[in-house]
């Protein structure tokens, strides 16, 4: 086994800044810094955490515990303050389907966009193209606008491009909700197909039930630390008893 | 903790941990030039939806602006020359557009760039790509649209009696340089300060306003020399959007006429290399502070 993603000791502070003009800025200045500019806020507090290849890994913790933050630290959107992550082979992140949709493109555009926004060569995404297509479901719409589609039509292609970008690390956050009822069940088919694969999944999901069905290792987290790590069960029981 | 799933080991070599979320500046966006082709081929195709001229649009803008200008100083300002004004610049009307369309493609490279960043924070906040890909694409957007008006400037250098040499060629290619890489280099430090200070953007507004009446573009380099005197018309020549335009002149409008007005004294030995350089500096400058900036784009946006 080999370890996919390393974290050693990351802090990460949000500034939760007041002003955005450089007068107020100034007149802060001039006053001799008096008062908070800013307030700051612990989002992550001496995290460490290590996946191995071929895991699946869920994240638990209320709202505000700092799950999304440590995914996005995971991803590269967002660097820590102190301490290191290190990550091995492709990360991609089904974080926030459809981000880089843009409803004015048709349905084939955007799918080449999206999968090139998630690291997907050119080839890649014409070999893959009529998987996705038919993946989605949305046949002889391929053409049509985007913002033309039904919100089930939109969420499906986008998640369908997300599952066939073929990375080593999948990060999932909430987007287990997707379209209707049978899509719903589709999708989860696919994650645990991936997951029986060998990919490296990390999920954020409220829906414990699911999240028990999905992974086998659970991490609790509380106000940005780990405070738990072991078997999923085990972490989803903890934190229905509090 | 670790399940039973065999990983396959052949990947290993290229699963080595490396940090994430930290690029190597433009030279990934170079490694992403099919993705910075579809941002912005995307960015073609929404620029005017829904408009009935589209790219038409293109054209119209710098035309009325062209006819505006011209009517106004070439004709009452007197700027062009005819038998009862000796003094004025001879085929103004190539003089004109030739400036204004490369000082156009600066305004519309620069204001777009700058507000990249701010306007992408949708995909910022959320997936890793190389960032400086919306600034670039920005001022590429922005010569696809100068392209057809060079065009047009081409047929009407070519009905003035336009006979290019390869002389021509340089200036005018060094003039597109010198505008492209000194628009990504602000583009990329406005466009990243943007995010943090959106007072960034309007002090673009303010510097582009001032753009097009701070290199001649609309007057001849001569009339600054006579006025400013050689010390200050170095300096006025340093400003590399005026060796652009001047570079622009040499190139298209010169040919067009007896050569008598000529260009500035050095302007291929000395200025061209000089504005060259400073719009290199200005893009490492650009891409220096980009780098130190984005770490926090996705919190602060």
């Amino acid at each position: 086994m080999t370890a996919a993603i390393e974290i050693r000791n990351i802090n990460k502070q949000f500034v939760l800044r007041h002003t955005r003009s450089l007068k107020e800025a100034l007149v802060w200045l001039l006053r001799g810094r008096k008062g908070d500019l800013s307030k700051k806020f612990h989002a992550l507090r001496d995290l460490s955490i290590d996946v191995e290849h071929g895991e699946t890994v869920a994240l638990l913790g209320l709202n505000g515990s700092g799950k999304s933050t440590l995914l996005k630290h995971i991803s590269g959107v967002m660097l820590p303050d102190s301490g290191t992550v290190r990550t091995g082979g492709r990360v991609a992140g089904l974080i926030e389907v459809g981000a880089g949709f843009h409803p004015d493109l048709s349905g084939r555009d955007n799918v080449y966009l999206n999968g090139a926004i998630l690291g997907m060569t050119e080839a890649q995404i014409k070999e893959k193209f009529d998987s996705i297509v038919e993946f989605a479901e949305i046949g002889e719409f391929i053409d049509t606008e985007v913002k033309f589609y039904s919100s089930g039509m939109y969420l499906r292609l986008a998640f369908s491009v997300a599952v066939h970008t073929d990375p080593d690390v999948f990060l999932v956050d909430e987007i287990l909700a997707v379209g209707d009822e049978p899509f719903q069940r589709k999708c989860l088919a696919k994650i645990k197909e991936l997951a029986a694969a060998g990919k490296t999944l990390i999920v954020v999901s409220h829906d414990l039930d699911l999240v028990a069905h999905v992974c086998e290792r659970g991490v609790l987290l509380e106000h940005g630390s780990v405070v738990m790590d072991g078997p999923v069960g085990d972490v989803i029981s903890r934190l229905r008893n509090r | 903790m670790t399940n039973g799933r065999t990983s396959p080991t052949h990947q290993d070599a290229e699963r080595a941990l490396v940090a994430p979320g930290t690029g190597n500046g433009l030279a990934d966006v170079f490694r992403s030039r099919f993705l910075l082709k579809l941002l912005v081929r995307k960015e073609l195709r929404i620029r005017y939806r829904g408009s009935v001229l589209g790219l038409l649009w293109t054209y119209v803008k710098p035309g009325v602006q062209f006819v505006a200008f011209y009517i106004a100083l070439g004709v009452f300002l007197g700027l062009e020359q005819s038998p009862t004004n000796r003094g004025g610049l001879p085929n103004y009307a190539v003089y004109l557009f030739s400036g204004i369309i490369l000082v156009n493609f600066f305004t519309e490279s620069l204001s777009t760039a700058t507000r990249s960043i701010v306007n992408n924070s949708g995909l910022i906040n959320k997936i890793y790509l190389p960032r400086e890909l919306f600034p670039v694409s920005s001022v590429w957007v922005s010569a696809v649209h100068f392209l057809p008006q060079m065009f047009v400037l081409i047929v009407a250098c070519l009905f003035s009696g336009w006979r290019p040499g390869l002389l021509e060629a340089y200036t005018a290619v060094a003039g597109f340089l010198i505008i492209a890489l000194l628009a990504t280099g602000l583009g990329l430090l406005f466009g990243a300060v943007n995010v943090y200070f959106r007072d960034s953007e309007n002090f673009v507004d303010l510097l582009l306003m001032v753009a097009t009446w701070i290199s001649p573009v609309l007057y001849s380099w001569r009339m600054v020399q006579d006025k400013a005197g050689e010390f200050w018309f170095s300096v006025y020549q340093l400003n590399p959007i005026t060796i652009a335009v001047e570079s622009f002149h040499h190139a298209f409008w010169l040919p067009t006429t007896s050569g008598a007005e000529g260009s500035p004294p050095d302007l291929i030995t000395l200025w061209i290399p000089v504005g060259l350089l400073v719009s290199l500096a200005i893009l490492f400058l650009g891409q220096w502070t980009f780098r130190r900036l984005e770490g926090r784009f996705a919190q602060e946006l």
